[in-house]
């Protein structure tokens, strides 16, 4: 691919340029804080790749940097910014959306790896005025403080229902021939993909056990 | 108007809106991702550039070059600006390390340039290409290696620095019938909130635009002026929504800066996020405390003499970490000695989290307290409460507003069982676990601060306010609805909040946990305008006037609210400011924290199985926000004593896990279900109100409760945080 070319590029001509001593560097530090020049940038057209994505049932169409993740797409350039940047590394969860029926991190994966593909935001699952469920019961448990994971909250647990649904054993679930079971201890480490640094983890789980509890 | 008298009876204790458990009005926007946070306001402004911030790899030294030339030729590139382009600017008030300009190097990643591109990936990459030359010098790492040369240091930094001494400690710990001499430790520690710090930046000719995540509008806007070197009055900061804080978006930060400077530079609007592995190098953190505590008791248990002297680092011109602010206050005892010293580190800039002071300080402090309650054969509450005191030990004359802190202790060991404790440690276990209970004293000062609002009352259109008050997930938009509604005599969706904007009125802004009670006390304020404005145009005696149920009414007249607006509405704006009440009295809050804990025999892993706060902090506004407040500052909690750490690298100087997967924060697994108490409480010395803060008085005490659990549950007493398995494992009593 593009992308990765052109980053196997950098890499070693910044090995030759640290070799080769170019600037006045100290030790380590040189090889962490110098970067050689670009190798072969191309113009913005040829880098450009041609997507579509079908986003909370409509079809939409891009033209996109190779580079852009699937989180950046969404929020940058279709501007669904209810997905959420928290640290761009697949660390916290806050960017959590559903792409055909499973929850991923959208910013550990480019958009261009998914093409054709389904993907249901927040945007998808509920708005004000019409919320879903879940988004009705972190309402009504304040299963949220500052809001930034929220989103990313609530499409992890009405994606993780549907796996204990579907019998998707986890590491606590204890007998693997038995189908899952939705208790407290499930939800907590199916959860925990999902970070909430204001801590409303307690009321989060009270919010999904209220929602699996209702019939249907 | 003054508050400089206990509060009377006032609209507030109606009751009717304030003091209910009302749903935030602001959950179904944030739990849709409709409220707006600072980099994703495409809106506001059109045609935004990317700015990525490019951090120094040195923690101290002097730039000797930098070679932009290929990320300006780099394709998309609009502007790279680089701190070799500007002498070092001028620091905000609230800045100890300066934000950007000049070759020299304070701590590692400080901002060294700006990259402006079309796109995110653009900019990125471009960064990417920057070539910088370093001189390094030699810097100050390691706390304890500074710790001989470090000084002694005020906890205000206007104060000459001092001890701070009341009696003869030495005279009477050296007589005391039990003593205890020891020494705890607490690491740097991040404030990770979720969403980084974000700025969009847009120029009008001389005029600057921010949206940005700032919990303090006021300072923000103040400091950016003062940096850039323009008239606030050309400078407005934006920012309705904050994805967490914690004391770490209190002060202007390098994405403000260098998004204004990118936006100056590229001739368009400019956003820059700080990505996550910047965030903990490049801005502020709790600093790593060494903490000395003797304590000496009779053998009845009475304190005789207490001394904690506390020693942090900070960069040159930085402040203490006020670790022994609650040793003042929290405990009775005639002779007494607080001090805190101050080493010169060039890690990056310690600053205020969650709490600052009382949190690492009570880790400390109630530890120290579980070990003495142990040497004297005293149960850990029965130990606090003969020791409790109602005055401020320093100054007898000085009472607390209100101390309800045996009944936090009493009330919490019943409903947690306490009794069901064994005293003797490592007596429970079931199966491959070792059970254990601790208990901690939670205690934070409610500081008061002038705070200012605008409401505006309209025919159909019900009650708006405006102030620069931020909502950082405390519940700020809806407890100051409940105020306005309370107030006007409105159901509470009669009434719109617009917040964080620096065109509105100044408050006191988030932070300290004072923001709760001060926002709304000058929401109060300007509803008592407000009420003026109306009985003043409804020919109404203003004190006889009643607001009730959408009318008003005196006598046997009645007017629905909206007609006394009239056609233009009505507008009132006032700010609340403070006397000397909190010099006459002691005003704090209290609490206890209980928990249990499972440590696994063999592995030494630690789980929290319970937790219990109860706590006294005045009127509660709103008891669900409150609690979440509460449980989430636990949560904090029991990161501290278990896993947060800022690993130091004292070769290189600078914090090397620096992102979510390196600092570990809580996840769901890691919390159990968390019960919270508030007890009945009205403080008239705070405010109208009533209130007081109760957003960082969660947090403190938590760690020592997780502490004394894991040494109930195993014998093994640390005093080094975090709590980690390879403590424990030594010590853990044989396995079965």
């Amino acid at each position: 691919m593009t992308a990765s070319g052109h980053h196997s590029i950098s890499r070693r001509a910044l090995v030759a340029g640290t070799a080769a001593g170019t600037a006045p560097i100290h030790g380590e530090a040189g090889a962490q804080s110098v970067s050689a020049p670009h190798g072969t940038p191309g113009s913005p057209e040829a880098t450009t790749a041609q997507i579509s994505l079908r986003v909370n049932g409509q079809s939409r169409n891009l033209a996109l940097d190779p580079r852009t993740t699937l989180l950046d797409a969404l929020r940058e350039h279709l501007r669904l910014t209810g997905s959420k940047k928290g640290c761009d590394h697949g660390q916290c969860g806050a960017c959590t959306v559903i792409v055909e029926g499973r929850r991923i991190y959208s910013c550990l994966t480019l958009a261009v790896m998914h093409d054709g593909d389904a993907v249901t935001t927040i945007e998808g699952i509920g708005r004000p005025g019409h919320l879903h469920p879940m988004q009705a019961a972190f309402v009504s448990h304040d299963g949220y403080q500052c809001g930034y994971c929220t989103p990313g909250q609530v499409c992890a647990s009405v994606a993780m229902l549907d796996e204990i649904r579907a019998g998707v054993p986890s590491h606590v679930t204890a007998d693997l021939m038995a189908p899952p079971q939705v208790t407290a201890e499930e939800i907590r480490e199916r959860m925990s993909g999902n970070i909430c640094r204001c801590g409303a983890y307690s009321n989060i789980v009270d919010a999904i056990v209220e929602v699996a509890g209702r019939p249907g | 108007m003054k508050f400089d008298a206990p509060a009377s009876d006032n609209p507030i204790d109606r009751l009717k809106v304030v003091g209910q458990p009302v749903d935030r009005i602001d959950g179904p926007r944030k739990t849709t991702g409709t409220a707006p946070y600072a980099y994703e306001r495409h809106e506001v402004v059109p045609n935004q550039a990317y700015g990525h911030v490019l951090g120094a790899g040195i923690a101290k030294g002097r730039i000797t070059a930098i070679d932009a030339s290929a990320a300006k030729a780099a394709p998309g590139v609009l502007a790279v600006v680089t701190t070799l382009d500007m002498p070092r600017l001028e620091k905000g008030v609230t800045n100890t390390a300066s934000l950007f300009g000049g070759p020299d190097i304070q701590h590692y990643h400080q901002a060294i340039a700006v990259v402006v591109a079309e796109s995110f990936e653009q900019a990125r990459d471009a960064a990417a290409m920057i070539r910088v030359g370093y001189a390094p010098q030699r810097g100050r790492f390691d706390l304890t290696a500074e710790a001989p040369k470090a000084e002694l240091a005020s906890a205000d930094s206007g104060a000459p620095p001092q001890e701070d001494r009341v009696g003869d400690f030495e005279g009477a710990f050296a007589q005391a019938a039990i003593r205890l001499d020891e020494t705890y430790s607490t690491p740097d520690q991040s404030h990770a909130m979720m969403e980084p710090h974000a700025t969009i930046a847009a120029w009008e000719g001389e005029k600057l635009t921010i949206w940005t995540s700032n919990q303090m509008i006021a300072w923000g806007k103040r400091d950016l002026a003062r940096t850039l070197g323009l008239p606030a009055e050309n400078v407005r900061v934006d920012s309705p929504f904050v994805g967490g804080g914690f004391g770490g978006k209190l002060f202007l930060r390098a994405d403000a800066v260098l998004a204004a400077l990118g936006a100056r530079a590229a001739g368009r609007p400019v956003k820059v996020a700080l990505t996550r592995p910047l965030m903990a190098n490049n801005t502020t953190h709790r600093p790593a405390t060494i903490q000395h505590i003797r304590i000496g008791a009779a053998p009845d248990g009475r304190i005789t003499a207490i001394a904690h002297v506390s020693l942090s680092g900070d960069l040159e011109d930085g402040g203490p970490e006020t670790a022994v602010a609650q040793t003042k206050l929290l405990y009775a005892g005639r002779n007494r000695l607080t001090a805190l010293r101050l080493a010169v580190l060039d890690l990056p800039e310690g600053n205020a989290m969650r709490a600052p002071g009382e949190a690492p300080g009570l880790m400390a402090l109630e530890v120290a307290m579980d070990e003495m309650a142990e040497r004297l054969g005293m149960d850990p509450i029965e130990f606090r409460v003969v020791n409790d005191t109602q005055v401020d030990p320093d100054d007898p004359d000085r009472p607390f507003s209100q101390r309800q802190l045996i009944e936090c202790l009493r009330h919490g060991a019943q409903r947690f069982d306490w009794s069901r404790r064994a005293a003797t440690p490592g007596q429970r276990r079931e199966g491959r676990w070792l059970l254990g209970m601790g208990v901690a004293v939670g205690f934070r000062n409610n500081l008061v601060m002038a705070s200012g609002a605008r409401v505006r009352l309209d025919r159909d259109r019900g009650v708006t306010v405006e102030t620069d008050m931020t909502d950082i997930g405390t519940g700020s938009y809806t407890i100051i609805a409940q105020t306005a509604a309370e107030m006007m005599g409105v159901s509470l969706d009669k009434v719109t909040v617009h917040l964080g904007d620096s065109s509105f009125p100044a408050s006191a802004g988030s932070g300290g946990q004072w923001g709760g009670n001060s926002a709304t006390a000058g929401v109060y304020a300007a509803c008592v305008k407000l009420r003026e404005a109306v009985a003043g145009r409804l020919g109404f005696n203003s004190a006889e006037a009643e607001f009730v149920e959408g009318m008003v009414r005196a006598g046997n007249r009645g007017v629905r609210l909206g007609d006394a607006a009239g056609a233009d509405g009505l507008t009132a704006e006032d700010k609340m400011e403070y006397g000397d009440l909190a010099k006459r009295y002691q005003q704090s809050t209290f609490a206890g924290h209980f928990v249990e804990v499972a440590v696994d025999a063999a592995t030494g892993e630690s789980r929290v199985r319970r937790m219990l706060a109860v706590c006294a902090a005045g009127r509660i506004l709103n008891p669900k926000s409150a609690r979440s407040q509460v449980i989430g500052a636990m949560t904090m909690g029991v990161g501290a004593a278990l896993m947060e750490e800022l690993a130091v690298d004292t070769r290189r100087g600078f914090f090397v896990n620096h992102d979510l997967a390196g600092y570990e924060v809580p996840v769901c697994a890691d919390i159990p279900h968390q019960e919270v108490i508030f007890l009945d409480e009205v403080d008239p010395i705070s405010s109208p109100m009533k209130a007081k803060g109760v957003g960082e008085l969660g947090i403190c005490g938590v760690g020592a409760a997780v502490a004394n659990a894991i040494y109930n549950a195993t014998g093994v007493r640390v005093r080094h945080y975090p709590i980690t398995l390879d403590k424990l494992l030594e010590g853990l009593p044989a396995t079965m």
